[in-house]
Formats: structure tokens, sequence, C-alpha cells
């Protein structure tokens, strides 16, 4: 960075006339599809409107108490907060274990990576219908497979109970991956001194996993923690493909806040009471980041 | 003395066999990890060249006994898949090169120049970052509605031609790996200042913008709530949105559905087998950078 003085001097002029210049074109499309809707979200959160009458009566904060008086909000926000932390339980201790195994270089490593990359690049949709399949309770393999250990085929889909755990791991599938590769990035910048003074120590693998890794990686640790629960709180995709059949009744055995939110929106028209859902999902992402910055700014 | 070293060797013996051991154990435990990954994709590619009969035939086989292409043949005949993927493509690729622009632009102006707004502009690009396209995108839909862009292309594409965390990457790449003397020798020369950021710095930040590239094609091809949401006729589906309601009429169709998956995730897929390295180490890098 230049210490150029903030003074309008000919040769400032001509600098800021380019980066005013070249700002305006970005700064355009911020305010049209960023800053103007996070501003109207708040805005229709206060009002009672249903996209097509001319009149908006403004309730003041009635559509958020409204909201937590409605059981299909809160059965949503039970769900989506069951399967954010149940992604979070499953995922982060999947792929620190991979992580760690894969740490010293190996052989195969490229074939590793690869395979258990594979799912984060897969868009959801299709991933989803191959654990559709899989999950099916007639004809699917897992129900199959279960029946060599003496397990009855379950309604993976349609209990209730079951399709949230489906979502779950189909969800866990998909992330280790990419969780995997920022540990694996956090462990190979480890010095590797500690290791060698703990193994002259006489300590062993699991000791060494306790008393370096897992304390020198906190805070890459909470950095996946928090960005896997911040994602999985905007589930919507898994949740619609896996639900939706051909009587086409999406979204009733598992039903999520982006779900709810999109149906108070678009079926009952309630834009105000979708909007306040919108803003209690914000609310929810600020909350688990204000954790991750405070606890980094602790540390530094 | 000798009883000593007898302790010693068994125990040097003991600690080659765990070694051993565990190193097996470990590729064992990642083996079979990776297989369970690759698992459903597997099953998919399989259960695409099935024919109706063996789909349905228990106990499943991996291996297709008698392979076929009816079940693609269902997919382009049923439902217009190529006009889905074409339609991705265009999405993908009017937003990659949107992104690659205007964050090139933006992170080169707020690395390098100082001028008043800089910070205020920066904390507005840092602020929205945080908020999850979920939040706002009814608002957005009231915007395209009001534009009259509501079941068109550009309508599709609008949310995605900037990448707050684009504009974030090229200014840090900036910042660590272009020295101010060089664009102080292209004033000198009197360059104009487009001229600087055309021919001297754009050239120096291939390698970021490349890496870049690949991450807004695959966001933008994987999107799904959006298009979802804005189009409802059947010739401005993406590949995602049209696979998505395309099975719902094909329940009991697996052979079908399945056909119609791997077509619609080929692409990535093939993106991501010829830059894998790339892919993966721009996730590495990108991911600490949060």
């Amino acid at each position: 960075m230049q210490k150029t003085s903030l003074k309008l001097t000919p040769l400032n002029r001509r600098r800021w006339l380019f980066a005013y210049l070249a700002l305006t074109p970005v700064l355009a499309i911020y305010i049209f599809i960023r800053i103007i809707p996070i501003i109207q979200t708040f805005r229709i959160s206060f009002y009672k409107w249903d996209l097509i009458s001319k009149r908006k009566p403004f309730l003041g904060f009635a559509n958020y108490i409204g909201l937590l008086q409605d059981r299909a909000f809160l059965i949503s926000l039970t769900n989506t907060t069951i399967i954010a932390f149940g992604i979070l339980f499953f995922s982060v201790p999947i792929s620190l274990l991979i992580a760690v195994l894969l740490s010293k270089p190996r052989k195969l490593s490229p074939l590793y990576e690869t395979m258990y990359f594979l799912p984060v690049v897969t868009s959801m949709v299709p991933a989803t219908l191959a654990w559709k399949w899989i999950l099916d309770a007639q004809y699917g393999p897992l129900n199959q497979f279960i029946g060599y250990f003496g397990f009855s085929p379950q309604p993976w889909l349609v209990n209730p109970k079951l399709a949230v755990f489906s979502v779950i791991l189909l969800s866990s599938w998909k992330i280790i991956g990419y969780n995997m590769i920022i540990f694996l990035v956090g462990i190979r910048n480890i010095p590797s001194m500690y290791y060698e003074a703990a193994e002259i120590d006489g300590a062993s693998i699991l000791q060494q996993f306790w008393n370096i890794t897992l304390p020198l990686l906190k805070p890459i640790l909470l950095f996946v923690s928090v960005i896997t629960v911040i994602s999985s709180y905007n589930v919507y995709t898994q949740v619609y493909v896996l639900a939706s059949d051909a009587q086409g009744s999406p979204g009733y055995v598992v039903r999520v806040l982006v779900y709810d939110m999109i149906e108070n929106g678009f079926r009952y028209f309630r834009m105000g009471y979708a909007s306040a859902e919108a803003v209690y999902l914000l609310i929810i992402v600020l909350i688990l980041t204000m954790i991750q910055f405070t606890f980094l700014r602790n540390r530094s | 003395m000798s009883v000593q070293q007898t302790t010693l060797g068994q125990v040097r013996t003991r600690q080659a066999g765990m070694t051993f051991l565990s190193r097996i154990s470990t590729e064992a435990v990642l083996m079979l990890g990776a297989i369970i990954m690759v698992m459903p994709f597997l099953w998919m590619l399989s259960t695409a060249f099935k024919t109706p009969a063996e789909i349905l035939s228990w106990p499943p086989r991996l291996i297709p006994g008698s392979p076929t292409l009816d079940n693609f043949a269902t997919v382009f005949t049923t439902a217009p898949f190529d006009r889905w993927l074409l339609n991705s493509l265009i999405l993908a690729t009017t937003s990659t090169v949107a992104i690659l622009l205007t964050s090139a632009i933006a992170g080169y102006v707020l690395a390098k120049f100082d001028f008043p707004g800089r910070y205020a502009l920066f904390m507005i690009i840092l602020a929205t970052a945080i908020v999850p396209f979920e939040v706002y995108m009814l608002p957005l839909y009231l915007s395209a509605r009001r534009l009259g862009l509501i079941n068109t292309l550009p309508g599709i594409i609008a949310p995605f031609l900037i990448m707050s965390f684009g504009i974030f990457f090229i200014r840090q790449n900036v910042i660590a790996s272009i020295p101010d003397d060089l664009i102080e020798a292209g004033r000198i020369d009197g360059a104009s200042e487009l001229w600087i950021f055309g021919r001297v710095i754009m050239p120096l930040l291939t390698g970021p913008l490349s890496a870049l590239g690949i991450f807004a094609f695959m966001q933008a091809w994987n999107q799904f709530v959006w298009p979802s949401l804005i189009t409802n006729s059947k010739n401005l589906y993406t590949a995602e949105v049209g696979l998505a309601l395309f099975q719902t009429g094909f329940t009991v169709n697996f052979g079908a559905v399945s056909a119609g998956s791997v077509v619609s995730v080929a692409p990535i897929l093939i993106v991501f087998f010829l830059l894998r390295k790339q892919i993966i180490e721009g996730v590495a890098l990108s991911g600490l950078k949060g």
C-alpha cells in the first residue's frame, strides 16, 4: 500500500478518478444484487404484504412474534438445528481422522484426496439422487446391506426421524472432503520438530495427536466447525430432492428453515412473514460468525 | 547386561511390527473410507446402464449384466436435457467472466489505491459477504420481477456477477505479489492507469485468476435455489433444476433418473478430473483465508 496523502493534488486526482471509475460498475452491481435486497429483507419483515395488493400495513415486530408461536417454523428451526449440528458431529471428527491419516505423504495420497474430494465438487441434485436410490426402502442397496447383519429394512426417507438422519448422512458425505483438505493444510503446517521431539520422548501416536496436533489445530478446528454449521443452516436442496416424489409433496417429511421460508413467501404469499424468517436465519449466522471472530481475536 | 540387550531387541522388533501393522491398517481405513465416498457415484453410473428388470432385481449387482443405453435415450427424448445443459453452461460461463473482471479490477484498486471511501467500500463488501444468499433472495426475486427478469437468462445470471471472496482473494494476491515500484515505473513512463492494469497487472494475476475462475464456474454450475425460484418454463431450467423436476416424474424409473444424473454431473466432473490439483490446492488456500 502506498502511503500517498489523501489531499486533492493533481496527481491524486488522476488516480482517484481511475479508482472511482473502475469501482463504479462493481459497486453498482453490489448495490443492486446485495445491498438493496439485504435492506429490503429487514424492511419488508415489519410489514404484512401479500405480493399483489397495494396495501402494506405496518406490523412492527408482529411477524417476528408470530413466528415464535408458529408450529411449522419451530419444527423447521428444530430440524435445521439438528441437521446442522448433526453434520458437524459426523463430518468434523471423520474428516479430522482422514486428515491425520493422510498427513504423512504416502504413495496413494493423490488418489485418496481425489476420492474424498469428489463429493465436494459434485452438484447437490445428482448427489442427492444417488443417495435417494441407495436409501430407497424397497430396492435400495443400503437395506440389503444392513440385512446381512440381521436388521430389518428401514423406511429411510419416509420416517421423519430417519429422514433427518439421511439428510445428515448425505450432507456429511458431501462436506467431508472439503473439511479434510483444510485440516490437512493445518496439520502439514505444524513444524515437524514437535513430533520429532515427542518421538524421542517415546510418545505414542495417540499421545502425539492429543498433545500436539489437536491443541495446535484448535483455530482451524473452530473455523471448520463454524463454517460447517453456517453452511448447513442453509440446507434446502437435499431436502427438496429427497422428499419430493411423484405426488409432489416435497419437504413435508423434513421441514427446514429455507424450505419453510420459500413456502411462506411463494405459496402463501406472506412476504413480510418470510422476510422475518430470513432475518432469524441471519441472526443465527451472525451469532456463529461472532463466536469465531471473538475466539480468533482472543488468541491474537 | 545380556538381559537388557534382549529386552531392547524385543522392544525394537515389537515396534517394527507395530509400525508395519499400523501402516497396513491405516491404508485399509483410508481405502475403505475412499470406497464409501465414491460408492454413490459407482452406483449411479451402474444403474444408468442397467435394464429396468435388472435395476429391480434382488440382490442388486454393481456391474450391469447386459449394459444398455436405453436410459440415456429416455432422458434426451422425454426432456430437453441438451437445452438445460446449455443453460447451465451459459450461466456458468457468464458468471465466471463477470466475477473474474469485477474481482480483478476491484481487488487491484482496493490493494493499491488510497482514496477517500476505500475503507467504507471494503467494509461494505466484507459485511455483505457474511450474509447468506438465502437471507436476501426474496427481495432479490421482487426486484427481478419488477425489472421483468423472471423466466429470462439474465435473471438467472444476475445474482452471480460478483463474488466477495473473489475480490478479497485478488486483493490479497496483489498485495503479496505485486510491488508498488512496478506500478510507479509504468506511471513514470507515462502509461495510463488503465494500460497499467490491463498490460502490467492482469498478466501477473493469471495464476490466482484461473484458480478463481474454476471456483466461479463450479459455483455457478451447482446453483439450485435461485434458478428454481426464478424459472417456471421448461426451456429455461438449468441442468440442476431440470434434473430435480425430471426425477419427480420418474419415481420408479431409477434408470432414467440415474442417466439424467450422470449427464448433468459429467461436465463438472470432467472439469474436476482435468484440474484436480489446482482445485484441491485452491480450496486449501482459500479455505484458510475464509
